[in-house]
């Protein structure tokens, strides 16, 4: 058999046996578990939408959870019914035009995607003009501008209260089916000349243009479609939560995804995949060092937070030793295991 | 093919070119030469629209292309190669190439990541002009090997292959000879006349390498200070005594 039929027939099998896990876990795993899921499959979306433009394109972008909280307002304020947002809405009513306006899920969804892109752009089409550092001081002044604005427009997004009792929507089979989605967009934009482009803008700007590569345009909507995913993203955790509030999308929900990156690896899927699932559920089994400890001979007190000293730790063990991260810049592929030798047997050697 | 009217580029108080006139025909090799810090670069990046010059005007193919950005300039047929070598560091010695041939993939962001016919099509001609550009340089054996991994002079190489992928009508090649020995440097010699006559290109190029731009060029333009000491055919340059005391020293 040709390799190239054998790896499709492969991600094949892997597909469907990833579907399978899928039936069984929302069958057996309990609700707590399964919420665990989802929130790794939704850190697989925003760890990859960051991953494009932070390593695909080479924009120190900080603006993330500014773009995820325009997606996940778009998404809930037009998902929930009049009666859920005049409960909401106590202090002043909420702005006519939005009041009855109540739409699926979906499209809701795709709608919170693209007006998050809208804002992205916006942003971006200025701020991109900048480069490195200056990029992710503007882009994350953007992010908080985005924050206060959510928190002093009462009558659209109830201000400081946030919005709670949002449908929970984002089940295993809506989240993980978005995380394939973003996986498979990824592979395939990465492997095409677009995203040939972008890795030569992040390698070599002057190059590139060099080129024929339209280096502002390619930033641009490598920061837009970022936009879109992290909207998408966005509105998931909102109906995964349920409740969304500004505070929820400070800077340390955008550190939280640049952690997930740089572990991964900047620049690899694969990395952004397995370490988006590792440390959201890191996240949850680490849970118990917030609370007392009990060393047998003494115990100390609760100390909300201490789980995060572990991936600070972590973060510097990777800085230290393995600076590209997990993965590199290198992907996941089958050949990976022939090259390994598991797969010797395929070869006819044995 | 092209021509410069007195462009001049100052940063600040200093001024890097001033009042090049430059004129290049079809077909012919042309140098730019002079001592270190004399604008030669700069002139370079005045054409490709790295720097958009303080005053003056570029004339390609009979069309204003002053101060156009880097990649519009490309798109009207000018490629160049970098005195520090810029590759695309992690992209394969292929992949290098076939960013060269961005342009005439001509593809959006859906049409290339859904793989649509067109695209797939296209992609398939890039593959190939790119793996025969490839061979013309004799990097085909490296294909899937990572730029960055490759020595200096295949780097050079490369650099020429992927402004070749541009298709472009005038190749500025900054210091190809650079670093190369002399049995290299006139392999080079043979390399960039043949690529001339097989693609129809004008070539301007900057190199210090005397023998190699005494014998490769047609006309010569010396620079010093920014400011032309002289133009004209190698052998009227070499005599000349203006460009013997700036640059190429009493014999």
């Amino acid at each position: 058999m040709r390799p190239g039929r054998r790896h499709l027939l492969l991600s094949l099998a892997a597909g469907a046996l990833f579907v399978v896990a899928l039936a069984l876990g929302d069958q057996f795993l309990d609700s707590f578990q399964l919420r665990v899921s989802s929130l790794c499959a939704i850190y697989v979306v925003l760890a990859l939408s960051l991953n494009l433009v932070n390593g695909f394109t080479g924009l120190f972008s900080l603006g993330h959870a500014g773009f995820m909280a325009v997606g996940a307002y778009t998404c809930a304020l037009l998902t929930m019914t009049p009666e859920q947002k005049e409960m909401n809405f106590f202090l002043a009513p909420v702005v006519p035009w939005l009041a009855h306006l109540s739409i699926p899920f979906l499209p809701a969804l795709v709608a919170a995607g693209l007006v998050a892109a809208l804002i992205g752009f916006l942003v971006g089409a200025p701020a991109l003009r900048l480069k490195d550092d200056y990029l992710a001081i503007a882009t994350l002044g953007f992010a908080e501008i985005i924050r206060v604005v959510l928190t002093n427009t009462q009558t659209l997004t109830n201000g400081a209260l946030g919005l709670k009792g949002l449908p929970m929507y984002a089940t295993t089979w809506v989240v993980w089916p978005c995380a394939a989605l973003s996986v498979a967009f990824m592979v395939f934009l990465t492997r095409s000349s677009y995203g040939r482009a972008m890795k030569a803008v992040r390698d070599d700007e002057i190059a590139a243009g060099a080129m024929g590569v339209d280096v502002f345009r390619v930033k641009v909507v490598s920061f837009t479609v970022s936009s879109f995913m992290a909207g998408v993203g966005g509105a998931l955790l909102g109906h995964l939560l349920t409740t969304i509030d500004p505070k929820m999308f400070t800077f340390m929900l955008t550190f939280n995804i640049l952690l997930v990156v740089v572990l991964g690896g900047i620049g690899s899927i694969t990395g952004s995949v397995i370490a988006a699932i590792g440390v959201t559920i890191l996240m949850e089994v680490l849970r118990f060092l917030d609370g007392p400890l009990n060393f047998g001979l003494f115990e100390t007190e609760a100390r909300p937070g201490l789980r995060m000293v572990v991936f600070s730790l972590l973060l510097m063990a990777v800085v230290l030793f393995r600076q590209r991260g997990l993965m590199g810049n290198r992907e996941f592929s089958w050949s990976m295991f022939s090259r390994a030798g598991l797969a010797r047997r395929e070869d006819g050697r044995a | 093919m092209l021509r410069t009217e007195n462009v001049t580029m100052k940063f600040g108080g200093l001024t890097a070119v001033s009042e090049l006139s430059l004129e290049i025909g079809k077909n012919e090799i042309v140098g730019l030469i002079g001592p270190n810090g004399a604008g030669k670069t700069t002139a370079f990046n005045c054409i490709t629209g790295v720097n958009a010059p303080t005053s003056g005007k570029v004339i390609f193919q009979g069309e204003e292309i002053t101060g156009l950005p880097r990649h519009q300039v490309t798109r009207r047929g000018i490629a160049r190669t970098f005195q520090n070598i810029r590759l695309f560091r992690e992209l394969s010695v292929l992949e290098n190439v076939l960013v060269g041939c961005h342009l005439q993939l001509r593809a959006n962001l859906f049409e290339a990541t859904l793989h649509l016919p067109g695209y797939r099509r296209r992609d398939r001609e890039a593959r190939a002009f790119a793996m025969s550009l490839l061979e013309e340089v004799g990097l085909a054996a490296d294909a899937g090997e990572p730029a960055v991994s490759l020595p200096y002079g295949k780097q050079r190489r490369l650099e020429i292959a992927r402004a070749l992928a541009t298709r472009p009508s005038l190749l500025l090649l900054d210091e190809p000879a650079a670093g190369m020995n002399p049995q290299e440097s006139v392999e080079l010699m043979h390399f960039i006349r043949r690529i001339r006559d097989q693609f129809g290109l004008s070539i301007l190029l900057i190199e210090h390498h005397m023998q190699f731009v005494m014998g490769i060029c047609q006309k010569l333009w010396v620079l010093e200070y920014g400011v032309t000491i002289a133009r004209g055919d190698p052998a009227a340059i070499r005599r000349d005594p203006k460009v013997i005391e700036a640059y190429l020293g009493v014999e």
